[in-house]
């Protein structure tokens, strides 16, 4: 095939990144007149490639592999790999996930293949695929192309692609085979665990006041807080601010935090960096106020106001409690 | 434990960044340099597992240009014990497996119990490059590390998985970790460090050199499809105006 769609198990189902690349995959064999495989592995293999076998993609390979019951890099690494020198397709294409940040790039070295990685988009025309991604944190693009002989690996970004678009059919499953030996297995894995959300929930709130950075200091927390009580809403977060402590982690949106989509979304002193826009571009109205006219932010914002957070807080909060 | 670092010297988050005329690239001259946030953090852990362990090395590595030095510098001013500056152009250089291959000949020589890089770079967030050095070095690999136990000639680290799920996860030595920021409060190099930094060695070499598998074609400022409706004016301008957004266009209040 020319090109392998690599599934990613979550807890039973086809991650959502995974439907997203199959939809990328399905655009690409459209464009380019190239064929298509799904691969599945895992404990839940099974239940996926059913899943799979759903979608237009070709055929469906499962590898049963009592190694690859639970995730580790190792196994996963060599078990891709395999399965690639196996199938020799052009093109493997993985969602951006946690996962497969961990495992992928050894797939690379073991081929000595490049691995794009964290696309946004994809352009096919001339029958040369053009890759593109984000640089200096979301404020420049840049168009990259692979130089080698194929395969080349390709991860796209969350929602590059639309799972909406992942086109329903019937495919066949078939079976596939790697070697692995225990003593290729470095690392032990303890079970997944969540830590507590301190009652913080904010995928059901309408009204999100975020702050990032641009917040200065610690003293300035209580500020932000007022402004989300005056307007009814909840305090969150981006990164930098959990990982200064200023806030609890529950309080974190974007990739390594949560997703909201609330019906404001008040991102205050955010630049815009993409590991937390992943989190909150669902929002149906996003407010951006940041000093830097050149902050991405803007870029996804509905409203924008180029201003001093510290400044514009208070005013923001009196008027609303003159209300 | 003897443990490389590697550091990248990227754009700070206010820099400039304009497009050199070629399109190819930043113009760099106009660039404001400052240490890969991520690479701060993982540096800071082997620093602080160096001095728990009251033994062992802690080694900074970093590649390009002579400008890189200055991170360099700052990272022995912290207390890294002496450097290796991978001299080399780093001009549209974005191949990881490249980038990664010049660390993996620098450092295999060195037997090296733990390596640590920062989970991505914030220029061009390839986030592979310690990953793939662990895999060229036969060590055992993980990403997004934000706890580090050790002891027993074993490490256990906390990953982190998405949505807010963690892990943990036991890897036997050698080991390259990508450590995730936030895991620990980095120091500020003190004035007996800056000093001391000077006399450190700081090791240069110069790599051979590789084919890349991955070229960068064009670099360009986004444009949004997304019309953003700019609220201008004084301040208190500005708020009356978001004011009547909330209530009359968003219809919050």
């Amino acid at each position: 095939m020319d090109i392998l769609i690599v599934l990613e198990d979550n807890n039973g189902k086809i991650h959502r990144m995974g439907l997203e690349s199959i939809a990328a995959a399905q655009k690409m064999a459209n464009d380019l007149g190239l064929s298509m495989g799904a691969l599945v592995m895992g404990k839940n293999g099974d239940a996926l490639a059913e899943q799979a076998s759903g979608f237009n993609v070709g055929e469906v390979i499962k590898v049963n592999n009592k190694l690859l019951s639970s995730y580790s890099s190792d196994g996963y690494a060599e078990a891709v790999k395999q399965v690639i020198e196996q199938e020799n397709p052009t093109y493997v294409l993985f969602g951006h996930s946690y996962q497969v940040r961990d495992y992928a790039p050894r797939v690379s070295a073991k081929l000595m293949k490049p691995f794009l990685v964290d696309n946004v988009a994809m352009n096919t025309e001339g029958g040369n695929v053009v890759f593109t991604k984000q640089m200096f944190n979301a404020k420049l693009f840049s168009d990259i192309t692979p130089v080698s002989d194929g395969p080349y690996l390709v991860s796209f970004q969350s929602a590059a692609f639309s799972s909406e678009n992942a086109v329903s059919g019937s495919a066949s499953v078939r079976e596939a085979t790697v070697n692995l030996d225990a003593s290729m297995i470095k690392t032990e894995s303890e079970e997944p665990f969540q830590e507590e959300a301190g009652g913080v929930d904010l995928t059901s709130a309408e009204i999100i006041v975020s702050i990032g950075r641009g917040i200065g200091k610690e003293e300035n927390i209580p500020l932000a807080e007022t402004l989300a009580q005056a307007l009814g809403g909840e305090l969150a977060a981006s990164r930098p601010v959990v990982d200064a402590g200023w806030l609890p982690a529950a309080h974190q949106i974007g990739s390594s935090g949560q997703s909201v989509s609330p019906q404001m979304y008040l991102a205050l002193g955010i630049s815009g960096a993409i590991q937390h826009v992943v989190g909150m571009k669902g929002s149906k109205n996003i407010v951006a106020i940041n000093k830097d006219p050149e902050a991405p932010i803007f870029e996804i914002a509905d409203y924008g106001v180029v201003g001093d957070v510290l400044e514009i807080i208070p005013k923001l909060v009196e008027s609303l409690k003159g209300d | 434990m003897k443990i490389a670092v590697l550091v990248k010297q990227v754009p700070g988050a206010e820099s400039p960044l304009p497009i050199h005329s070629n399109q190819k690239w930043v113009d760099e001259d106009a660039v404001a340099y400052v240490m890969n946030e991520s690479d701060n953090y993982a540096l800071e852990e082997a620093l602080q597992i160096k001095e728990a362990n009251s033994e062992g090395e802690v080694v900074v590595i970093s590649l390009g240009p002579d400008r890189i030095q200055k991170v360099i510098r700052e990272a022995l001013a912290k207390g890294a014990d002496r450097a290796i500056h991978i001299q080399i152009d780093t001009v549209g250089a974005i191949d990881p497996l490249a980038t990664a291959s010049h660390f993996a000949d620098a450092l295999k020589e060195e037997n090296f119990d733990l390596i640590f890089s920062g989970l991505q770079s914030d220029d061009f967030g390839m986030a592979q490059t310690g990953v793939i050095i662990g895999e060229m070095l036969g060590m055992a690999t993980a990403s997004l590390v934000m706890a580090i136990e050790t002891g027993g000639g074993k490490i256990k680290v906390k990953r982190e998985l998405e949505a807010g799920w963690f892990q943990w996860v036991s890897l036997s030595l050698p080991a390259s970790l990508t450590i995730q920021s936030g895991l620990n409060t980095p120091r500020y190099p003190s004035l007996k460090g800056i000093m001391g930094a000077k006399k450190k060695e700081i090791k240069v070499v110069t790599p051979n050199p590789v084919e890349a598998n991955q070229s960068l074609e064009k670099i360009y400022v986004p444009h949004s499809d997304k019309q953003t409706v700019m609220i201008e004016g004084s301040v208190d301008q500005m708020v009356e105006k978001l004011i009547h957004t909330f209530r009359n266009d968003i219809k919050v209040l």
